[in-house]
This record gives C-alpha cells, sequence and structure tokens, in this order.
C-alpha cells in the first residue's frame, strides 16, 4: 500500500482564532468579567477617585491571588490542598516575628528562606498523601490543623514587624505611574517564575497528564508519585509567597490572617476554570478570579454594604460558585 | 462494565510485612475497637490522676470529676453525634461548630420568650444549615468538606451581623440547668439528652432501614445505585440530622457557658472530627459506628483535662488533634488494605 | 534464538485467577498472535509483559536473558513497545504535547504519521481527536522508539477498515525489517492473513502454538474452545438441570415480561426483541458491541435515545436503577465490587435493595428479614462462614450475593451480565442451575455472558449482537460455539452459508 494520495499540509497553520476561543473562553469571559466589574466599581461612587483605591485593592487581592494559584497547581494534578490558608498564616507569623529588627534586604533573603520552606511543606504533604495513600482532602485536612496549631505556636497573638521598606513593596511602590501599584508585577513575576516556566517542560505537562488520568500518565512512564509531590511542593510555594504578601500587606503577623484563603482559593479555582477533577485549565484563569472575588467585596463595601454582610455575599457567591463548579462535572460526566 | 478493567497504577502493592505485633495490634484496633478504646480512656484517667497528683497534689481518679467529664463530654459527644452519621457515609461535616455557635446565640437571643420557643428556633436554625449543606452535597455533588465549610464561614459571617444588630440577652434558666447542673450531686442533667440520643444513634444504626442505608452509601455508593438506593436522600437526611444534632450540642454549650459569644464552639470542631475517627468509624464511610464515637469523645475529653493540667497551649492541643486524625487514618487505611 | 519468551507466568487478583501457567515465545522477524476467548489472560499477560502488572510467578526473558519487567518505563528500555485499546494520550494535553510528555520527537511521530498516509494537526487537543485516530497516533509514537518488539493490544478492535488495514501494513514493514510484532485481536481473518505463527490461552493457560494458514479459522477456534473439556464440562452441567425448558409454542402465549422495540443509546443502533416469562434468553457479543449499553438502559443506569422499553407490558422510562427495580427488572452486574457492600455483612447486603425507599427507612421486622435472607441463602447455598464482611468471600460466594437479594426483595426480570465471569467451575454450575429454574418458576431471564459454553446450556434463545445491533438468532440447542463465534463475527451462520 504505497502512498499516492497527496497529503494536505497543515502544519504551519495561521492563529486559530476559534480554537483558541474555544479551549480558552472560560478564561477571557473571567477576564471579560473582571472588566465589568472594574467598570462597575469605578462608576459606582461619586467619591473622588484615584490611585489610591486601586492600590488597596491591589493589596486585597494580592494574597488572594497567590493562594488561588497554589491551590489550581494542586487541583490541576489531580489533588485538593486545604491547608492552603494555614500555611499562609504559618508563613505571615514566622516573616513577621522574625523580620521585625531585620534591614530590608536581609528580610528579602529571608522570604526567599520562607518561599523555600514552603516548598518543602508542600512537599512533605505531597509525600505523606503518596506514602498513606490516605486521600488528599483527609491529609490536607489534617495538615491544616497542624500548620494552623504551628502558626499559633510561633505567634501566639499578632503582632511583629517588618522593615518599613518591606511593607511599601506592595502598599505603596509602584512601577512608572502612580496607578500601576507593585504589587501586580509581583504577582506577574511569580506566575512567570513559578509557573510558565515550569508549564513549558516535562514535569509541568506531567502535572496535567497525572490530573488528567493517573493511569494513562503511568503508561506513559511518567513518575506519578513524584509529579504529585511536585505539584504540593509548588502550591506551598505560592502559599508561602501569600502569606509573605500578608505580611508585607498587614506589616503584622497573625496565626488567623489565612484562615479564609483555604475556600477562597478553591472557589477561585472553580470560578478561574479549572476543573475539581483535575488535568484541565491553568493558573491564568484562578488568577483573575481571585481579583473578581475581592472585586465583588470591594464594590460592596462601596456601595454601602455592611462589610460582615459583604463578607457573608461574598461567601455565598463562593458556595454558588462551587455548587455550579460540581454540577458542571456532573453533566461532564454524563 | 467493561471487562478490560485499566490497571491501577501508582505503585505495585506493598510488599514489605509489617512486623507482626504491630498488626496484631492494628487487628484489635480494627476489629474490636470498643475494648481497646475503653483501655486506652481507663489507662489516659489513671494517667491524669497520676500526674495531678504529682503536679497539684490532689487526686483526679474521684467520682466528682468522673461527673465533670461526662458533663464536659456531653457537648463533643453531641457534635460527634452527627459527624459520625456523616463520616459514615463516607462525608465530613466542617460547619458542625459554626451550627452549634449559632444554636446558642438563637438560645440566649430568644430566651426571653420561654425556653421552649428558644430551643425549637435554636433547633430550627440547626435544621435549616443541615438541610443547605447536605443539598449541596447530595444535589449539586460539591464535595462535602468545601460544601461544608463554605457553609460555615457563612453561617459565621451572618451571626457576626446578627450580633452587631441583635445583643445576646439571657440564656434561659432550664437551659442553664440542662447544661451546667447535676442531678444527685453526680449526674450531670445533659446526660438526659445524650443518653436518649446515644440509644437511638445506636439502635437506629442498627436495626432501621435508614441505618442500614447510611452505611451501605459510605461503604459503596455505586452499589447502592445499582440496589435502587436514591442516595441523595440517604444524604439530605445524614446532613440535617447533623445540623440537628449539632445545635442541640450548642444548647447544652451555651447552658454550661452562660452566654454566648461567637467563638463558644470553635474549639470542638476538630474534636469532632477526631473523636470519630478514634472511635474507629472509617474515614472513607461504610464501617464504624457511635458507640466507639462515645469513647473517643470521652477519651479526647481526659486528654483535653490532661493537657490543660500540663500547661499545654491551645497551639499544641490543635497541632496534636490533627497529628492523631492523620495518624489514625493511616492506621485504619493499612488496616483496610493489609486484609 | 527467541526474541522474547514468557515462561510459566501467573497472576492473581485476590479469589481470582487471571493466569494460571502462560508460556510465550515470539521469535525475531515474526508477527505472532496471542489469542484467546474473552476471560483467558491475554490481556493480563500483555500488561505483565509491558511491566503494568507484576506476575505472581514465572519469568520474563529478552534474547534469552531473564529481565525484571517493573515498569512501563522499563520495558521501553528493554525494547518493548505497546500499543493499548485505550490510547496512553492525556485528553487534556495537545498531541504534541502528549508527544514531548514522553519524550518523542515530534517530527519523527510525523513521519511515521505521514508513511501511514495520516495527517494530523498536532495542536489539537488530545480529547478533541477521535478515537481511531489517535490508535495511530499512539502506534506512530512506539514506532519511533524503534523497538524490537512491537505490542499491539486490540487496537484494531472498533478501528474502520481503511485504518485496520493500515495497521496490518505497519505489522508487515515492521516484519520486514527483522522486527517483531505480537498482536492481539479477535478478527481472526486479521490473524490468518498477517500472522506467522499465533498462541492461544485458554483459561490462563497456553494450549499451543499453531501457524494460521494451516488450518485456518476452524482450528484456531478449536484451540480457544478446547472441545474435549468443554463438552465434558457440558454434560456435567447438564445433569443438574433437571427440568426441561417450556414448549416454544407454550412460551409464545405467554404476555411479554420484557418488550424491546428499536432501542438506541450510543452503540446500540436499533435494538428489539421480546422475553417472555419462563425463558432465558442469550445476549452473544465480542467485546464492546453495545452489550454494555443495551444492559444499562434496562437496569435504568442509563437512558435510551429513542425506542421503547416495556417491562410488564408497562413502558419502562427509567431515570434511576430505582424504577426498573420498582417495574421489576434487576441487575447483576459481572463486576460484584460494583454491587456489594465490601465491608458490610451478607445479611446486610441480601437485604439492601428492601430499604430503598423512604417508606423503610422506619424499624426493620427482624423476623421477616431473617427469614427472607435465610431462604435466599439456602436456595443459592452460600457459604456463610465469613458472612460478618462479604469482602472476604470468595468470588463465587460474592456472585451469589448479588443474586440472593434479588431473591430476598422479588423480581420479574432479571437482567444477568457475565454473572459468572471469573469464578470457579462448581459454582458456576449452581449458577446455572439456579437460572434455569427461576426462568421455570416464571422468571423471565436476559442472560450475556463472555463464555460462548454457557449459552447452549442455560439458555432457550440466543440472540448475537455485532456493532449494535442484532445480527441473529440461534435456539438454545443450537447455539455452540462454534455458530456463536461466527455470527458475532458478524459472519453468516454455518448451516445458512453451506
Amino acid at each position: 500500500m504505497t502512498s499516492t494520495t497527496a497529503t494536505v499540509e497543515r502544519e504551519r497553520r495561521g492563529f486559530d482564532l476559534r480554537r483558541f476561543a474555544r479551549r480558552h473562553g472560560w478564561t477571557i469571559g473571567v477576564y471579560m468579567l473582571l472588566l465589568v466589574l472594574a467598570l462597575y466599581w469605578r462608576s459606582s461612587t461619586n467619591l473622588p477617585w484615584g490611585p489610591f483605591d486601586v492600590q488597596s485593592l491591589a493589596i486585597d487581592a494580592l494574597p488572594f491571588a497567590f493562594a488561588a494559584m497554589g491551590q489550581a497547581a494542586v487541583i490541576i494534578s489531580g489533588g485538593i490542598d486545604l491547608s492552603v490558608g494555614s500555611l499562609m498564616s504559618v508563613a505571615n507569623v514566622v516573616a513577621a516575628k522574625y523580620m521585625v529588627h531585620m534591614s530590608f534586604r536581609e528580610a528579602l533573603l529571608f522570604s526567599l528562606l520562607i518561599v523555600l520552606g514552603g516548598a518543602v511543606a508542600g512537599a512533605l504533604t505531597g509525600a505523606v498523601i503518596v506514602v498513606t495513600r490516605v486521600a488528599d482532602i483527609i491529609v490536607t485536612l489534617a495538615m491544616l490543623f497542624v500548620w494552623a496549631g504551628v502558626a499559633l505556636a510561633v505567634l501566639e497573638v499578632p503582632g511583629g514587624g517588618t522593615p518599613l521598606k518591606y511593607q511599601n513593596l506592595v502598599t505603596l511602590d509602584t512601577v512608572g505611574t502612580k496607578w500601576l501599584p507593585k504589587a501586580l508585577p509581583i504577582v506577574v513575576v511569580a506566575y512567570a517564575l513559578l509557573w510558565l516556566t515550569i508549564r513549558r517542560v516535562r514535569p509541568g505537562l506531567a502535572l496535567y497528564a497525572v490530573g488528567s488520568n493517573r493511569g494513562a500518565a503511568y503508561l506513559s512512564g511518567i513518575n506519578v508519585a513524584a509529579t504529585r509531590i511536585g505539584a504540593y511542593a509548588l502550591g506551598g510555594c505560592f502559599s508561602a509567597l501569600g502569606g509573605l504578601a500578608l505580611t508585607a500587606a498587614s506589616g503584622l503577623g497573625d496565626a488567623h490572617s489565612g484562615d479564609i484563603y483555604t475556600l477562597n482559593s478553591v472557589a477561585a479555582v472553580v470560578l478561574g476554570g479549572v476543573s475539581l477533577a483535575g488535568g484541565v485549565g491553568g493558573l491564568i484563569g484562578p488568577l483573575a478570579a481571585a481579583f473578581v472575588l475581592t472585586l465583588v467585596k470591594t464594590t460592596l463595601i462601596i456601595k454601602g454594604v455592611d462589610q460582615n454582610w459583604a463578607q457573608v455575599i461574598q461567601g455565598t457567591l463562593i458556595v454558588l460558585v462551587v455548587m455550579i463548579g460540581g454540577l458542571a462535572i456532573r453533566q461532564r460526566r454524563q | 462494565m467493561s471487562s478490560e478493567t485499566t490497571a491501577h497504577p501508582e505503585t505495585p502493592p506493598q510488599v514489605a510485612a509489617p512486623d507482626s505485633r504491630f498488626r496484631q495490634g492494628r487487628r484489635l484496633l480494627g476489629d474490636n475497637p470498643a475494648i481497646a478504646l475503653t483501655f486506652v480512656f481507663v489507662a489516659l484517667f489513671v494517667a491524669t490522676d497520676i500526674i495531678n497528683r504529682a503536679q497539684e497534689g490532689r487526686p483526679f481518679l474521684t467520682l466528682a470529676q468522673v461527673s465533670t467529664t461526662l458533663l464536659f463530654a456531653a457537648v463533643l459527644g453531641l457534635l460527634s453525634a452527627g459527624q459520625t452519621l456523616v463520616m459514615l457515609t463516607g462525608g465530613v461535616d466542617l460547619s458542625v461548630a459554626t451550627t452549634a455557635t449559632a444554636a446558642a446565640f438563637m438560645i440566649s437571643s430568644y430566651g426571653a420568650h420561654g425556653s421552649l420557643v428558644a430551643i425549637l428556633i435554636a433547633l430550627g436554625v440547626g435544621l435549616g444549615v443541615g438541610v443547605v449543606n447536605g443539598s449541596g452535597v447530595a444535589v449539586f455533588r460539591v464535595n462535602p468538606l468545601i460544601m461544608t465549610l463554605g457553609i460555615s464561614t457563612v453561617t459565621l459571617g451572618l451571626l457576626t451581623v446578627y450580633s452587631q444588630h441583635r445583643f445576646a440577652s439571657l440564656v434561659p434558666s432550664f437551659v442553664n440547668k440542662m447544661g451546667s447542673e447535676r442531678f444527685f450531686k453526680y449526674i450531670p442533667y445533659d446526660l438526659f439528652v445524650w443518653a436518649p440520643v446515644a440509644a437511638l444513634i445506636i439502635l437506629g444504626l442498627r436495626y432501621s432501614g435508614i441505618g442500614r442505608m447510611i452505611y451501605a452509601v459510605g461503604d459503596n455508593p455505586a452499589a447502592c445505585r445499582l440496589a435502587g438506593v436514591r442516595t441523595w436522600q440517604i444524604l439530605l437526611f445524614v446532613y440535617a440530622a447533623c445540623g440537628i444534632l449539632s445545635a442541640a450540642a450548642g444548647i447544652l454549650l451555651v447552658g454550661f457557658n452562660d452566654a454566648a459569644d461567637l467563638a463558644i464552639a470553635g474549639p470542638f470542631l476538630l474534636p469532632s472530627v477526631a473523636a470519630v475517627v478514634i472511635g474507629g468509624t472509617s474515614i472513607f464511610g461504610g464501617a464504624g459506628g457511635y458507640s466507639g464515637t462515645i469513647l473517643g469523645a470521652l477519651i479526647l475529653t481526659v486528654l483535653d483535662s490532661l493537657l490543660t493540667i500540663l500547661n499545654a497551649s491551645p497551639a499544641l492541643k490543635q497541632m496534636l488533634y490533627g497529628a492523631i486524625i492523620l495518624a489514625l487514618a493511616a492506621l485504619y487505611a493499612r488496616a483496610v488494605s493489609s486484609d | 534464538m527467541s526474541l522474547l519468551e514468557a515462561r510459566d507466568v501467573a497472576k492473581e487478583f485476590g479469589p481470582v485467577v487471571a493466569l494460571r501457567s502462560a508460556n510465550l515465545k515470539v521469535d525475531a522477524g515474526e508477527v505472532h498472535a496471542l489469542l484467546g476467548a474473552n476471560g483467558a489472560g491475554k490481556s493480563t499477560l500483555v500488561k505483565i509483559l509491558t511491566g503494568v502488572l507484576r506476575p505472581d510467578r514465572g519469568r520474563v526473558e529478552v534474547g534469552g536473558k531473564a529481565v525484571s519487567v517493573s515498569s512501563p518505563a522499563r520495558a521501553a528500555r528493554i525494547g518493548l513497545a505497546p500499543v493499548f485499546q485505550d490510547p496512553a494520550l492525556v485528553p487534556d494535553l495537545t498531541i504534541s504535547q502528549n508527544l514531548r510528555l514522553t519524550r518523542a520527537s515530534v517530527t519523527a511521530v510525523r513521519r511515521e504519521l505521514r508513511a501511514m498516509d495520516l495527517d494530523v494537526d498536532f495542536s489539537e487537543l488530545a480529547g478533541d481527536v477521535p478515537l481511531p485516530l489517535l490508535r495511530m497516533i499512539d502506534l506512530a509514537r512506539a514506532l519511533t522508539r524503534d523497538p524490537q518488539l512491537l505490542l499491539l493490544d486490540e487496537i484494531t478492535a472498533a478501528l474502520p477498515s481503511d485504518l485496520a488495514e493500515r495497521v496490518v501494513h505497519v505489522m508487515r514493514n515492521w516484519r520486514e525489517r527483522g522486527r517483531s510484532v505480537l498482536f492481539i485481536t479477535h478478527r481472526l481473518a486479521e490473524v490468518i492473513a498477517t500472522c506467522d505463527r499465533a498462541t492461544v490461552l485458554r483459561d490462563g493457560r497456553d494450549v499451543g502454538t499453531l501457524v494460521p494458514t494451516e488450518g485456518g479459522e476452524r482450528k484456531i477456534v478449536e484451540y480457544m474452545l478446547g472441545p474435549e473439556a468443554a463438552a465434558a464440562e457440558a454434560r456435567a452441567i447438564q445433569l443438574d438441570v433437571d427440568a426441561a425448558p417450556a414448549s416454544t409454542a407454550e412460551m409464545e402465549k405467554r404476555p411479554a415480561a420484557l418488550e424491546v422495540a428499536d432501542l438506541r443509546a450510543s452503540r446500540i443502533d436499533g435494538v428489539s426483541f421480546t422475553l417472555r416469562p419462563g425463558e432465558v434468553l442469550g445476549i452473544a457479543a465480542l467485546e464492546a458491541q453495545g452489550q454494555d449499553d443495551l444492559f444499562g438502559v434496562l437496569s435504568g443506569q442509563r437512558r435510551a435515545d429513542a425506542g421503547e422499553v416495556r417491562v410488564g407490558g408497562r413502558p419502562l422510562r427509567a431515570r434511576h436503577p430505582y424504577d426498573a427495580i420498582r417495574a421489576g427488572a434487576v441487575l447483576v452486574p459481572a463486576d460484584r465490587l460494583l454491587a456489594l457492600l465490601p465491608q458490610r455483612s451478607v445479611r446486610e447486603n441480601i437485604a439492601a435493595p428492601r430499604y430503598n425507599r423512604f417508606q423503610r427507612w422506619g424499624p426493620i421486622h427482624l423476623r421477616d428479614e431473617r427469614r427472607r435472607v435465610g431462604d435466599a441463602i439456602d436456595s443459592l447455598q452460600i457459604d456463610t462462614r465469613a458472612a460478618r464482611q462479604v469482602r472476604r468471600l470468595s468470588g463465587g460466594n460474592q456472585q451469589k450475593v448479588t443474586i440472593a437479594r434479588w431473591l430476598a426483595s422479588g423480581f420479574q426480570t432479571l437482567l444477568c451480565f457475565d454473572p459468572t465471569r471469573g469464578i470457579d467451575v462448581g459454582t458456576k454450575r449452581q449458577i446455572y442451575g439456579l437460572l434455569r429454574r427461576l426462568a421455570d418458576d416464571g422468571a423471565a431471564i436476559l442472560f450475556f455472558s463472555s463464555e460462548l459454553a454457557e449459552f447452549p446450556l442455560v439458555c432457550d434463545r440466543v440472540l448475537t449482537l455485532y456493532g449494535g445491533q442484532l445480527t441473529a438468532e440461534l435456539p438454545g440447542a443450537a447455539a455452540d460455539e462454534a455458530s456463536l463465534l461466527r455470527a458475532m463475527h458478524g459472519l453468516v451462520p454455518e448451516q445458512a452459508a453451506a
């Protein structure tokens, strides 16, 4: 059977807009939503409005964004990490406790150490899951409490501090224009360093493979255990970054500062188009979703809604998002 | 139903044989948790007695202390009763503490309307939270941990708002008496709530249709479906029951404390899970029961006294509870996979 | 010298013996077929050779040296490249990402595909590429590893004929290059046309190696069935079945228990038949011909796309197995783990369907339950020594429990999907006898089995399903395995052809 039929050359095809839209439709939608919300937020107040508002939004969203990205990395690999929140608290209190008397440069180096520590802590969680074969959700639930205890042990009452310049990193410093708080480039750099690089190489692909179909991944010769541990380590990195962001934003350490981020991160991941079943999505969607959810609360408060009510409404929205996500998984299975 | 089942990837089955004494211990724990747990409970009580004598120069092993332990354990016992039901179906309810707090708030704010009204409202709130949890888990198939954690956050937020508008006034004397006083000097009144509930749950799990189905859903949901069981009904029931039981725990708790605040039941969340796990109920559902949980609650209550005597920080307690859950989950998981 | 040799390989899964003692020898430069009926152990042997499973016993040799194939990655390093029926491609990654994941060269794969006259857009997500094409990509990927031995595990099943032809072409090319192919298939025509030698497995053992062109189909089928053994077993079983089936004419008069009219659902493409009380109706089919979907629809596990199902004369549109059970149609699945509550007792398992209604949530009538469960246990002779946890029972006893629960709760139509898979001969015999007895007592039974020898023993009539459609109807007595095999492959029954 010799090939006589002419094969159509489809190798160098241009940018396929329709396919891009189909594949990334959800993410695009989240960014549209973010844009609409931002416009609404801008128009919903008569008060003078300036760079300060953008900055306070960025400060609020920064830890959330890191938590969401960390959670996304784990969920893409087919797991789930409920210890995100308390690991953030640990990073927060450790940073605040020891940075008080440090110079700015020392504080930066110390931050690097904490991020590494976060990776180790995440890897530990992953290793426990792989070795004991207890479900991810149980192990990370137990770790949630263990880290919460550690955070309390480090700093029982809120306190500590950081060099002023460290706080300025996210609260005051801007890049170029006053409208671009440094918090945003920090997120983007972290995203690019920790994710874009990994996404392009084999271990990053393995993350998707393991999350998508562990059996197929194993048959493709992938080290499933190492990949899962790696995903948790990556999640730990992001959690630590989130904790540092909390420290920089508040200048304080508080053992409960990370509590809300466990659930919020899961919601942002779902809203960001990452399937809880694993294997699908990226970090860019959850990143935007974290900003969306922060904006919802900020807008409500601007509209005169009581702070606590805003929290309740945000929480309800989060539960609804997760419920719809659950339905979506069901639909997909059918 | 394809006949070519895909192989279990992960790693090949464990080859290393654990040493036999360890395995025996595991067997004992797995097959007959009640005996082992009673032993642990007594041993712990005696150890606490010895330490208390050494540190404070007072005995701990007294009738009064036993009575106090029961009094304290009732709240945890009721909270972990709901938790047991939920965990038997393979889920977990992280909103039990918040639900109890909400019930406590209802009692103190409606106390003026009489204790019956207050109690009914409190139980109604518990039922409401349970039904919301249940419909999320049963109908929308949200992961139970996430659903209940979310509902817990929302409920706590609502309570915060509520507490700003309506000040907790007074706890009715009946509730107060139930939660803190004793009958004949040694029998806590809350036992009159806990004991019947415990009997109902233990017997109901064994001798009622719903009890059987709770085990069945936890053991193998796919098989339940094939047997015609509509699993959502069972799950909804279980979460609703858990809500009511949590509310009952909250009522006793506010009776004991004589005032409600937003953090009243928070510290009980983790012990409620730990008590169930200690009691031998499988974290994946389908096996276990409430009698083990009762012992788990008693053990944790004594452990708490011991840690208090030893001056342990809340942080240490928290870590310890987390570690206990993890260790026991791993142990029971191995017990299941080894035979 | 042989390229690959498996010696005395055995593998058990709990109480189920998948491979008893299998030997296989593949020479360099040959296309070797591995054949066997469903459950003969082909897949297990392939999984052992490719490092997915570890054997309990026996060894694998490559080029005369014993090797330990501990993982798929290891298998690849010693020159074995498998292509499975389910392509090992991650659906959520693009084709080129998938290739990079396994360190395959994109250009080399593209070259192989082009040699097969295929053009694939590598930037598509694997999940968006049709399954047949994915298999071809998987094959191309395996070829780029330049393996000594290519293992093709049923990849031509459900491939359109033009693609299947290309696979055959690839195998021939591979042989010309002095390499070897191990080809696992159900399609005997392909074996005869392509393979140099064939090893036949039966019941976990290799029963012989033959040259397919000498003797052809007939000889292969004979090897697969093991004529004497099957006949002997048949005689033994017949002794247990005392009552003779009701006569056809008498049966026709009874109102239908189950009527299926032009049913369509995923693989099922217009199936109609009638099942009457007192009748055991067999459904024979190769793998993945739509039998799963048929039983799934009838038992309420999935919905039909079109067509009608009537149970006991009333139309049934089951949205949940509960609806089917209420209508009287109950399922005994092949995979017992799908039906049982492994940690619960035999009694709770058997009684479970009784409590599937809200009205039964209350206290249990213990005496009634004990009686019904006891009756069911007695009539099935369940060994209740390990009754505290069903998972500790043997496979046969577990399967009896799944049947017993329906005896205890009542039914009209029993849907048996391969009820004897992986259980011992003695228990099988009891189950055949039970099914006959139930039918004689007026139950209607729909029976699918992957073991062809069972059909003449149990069934009054047998329908064969091929490609989602019914292709033939045979009277139970005439449903010998040779005729069934032909009809199941979509070929005309021998009598008609002659």
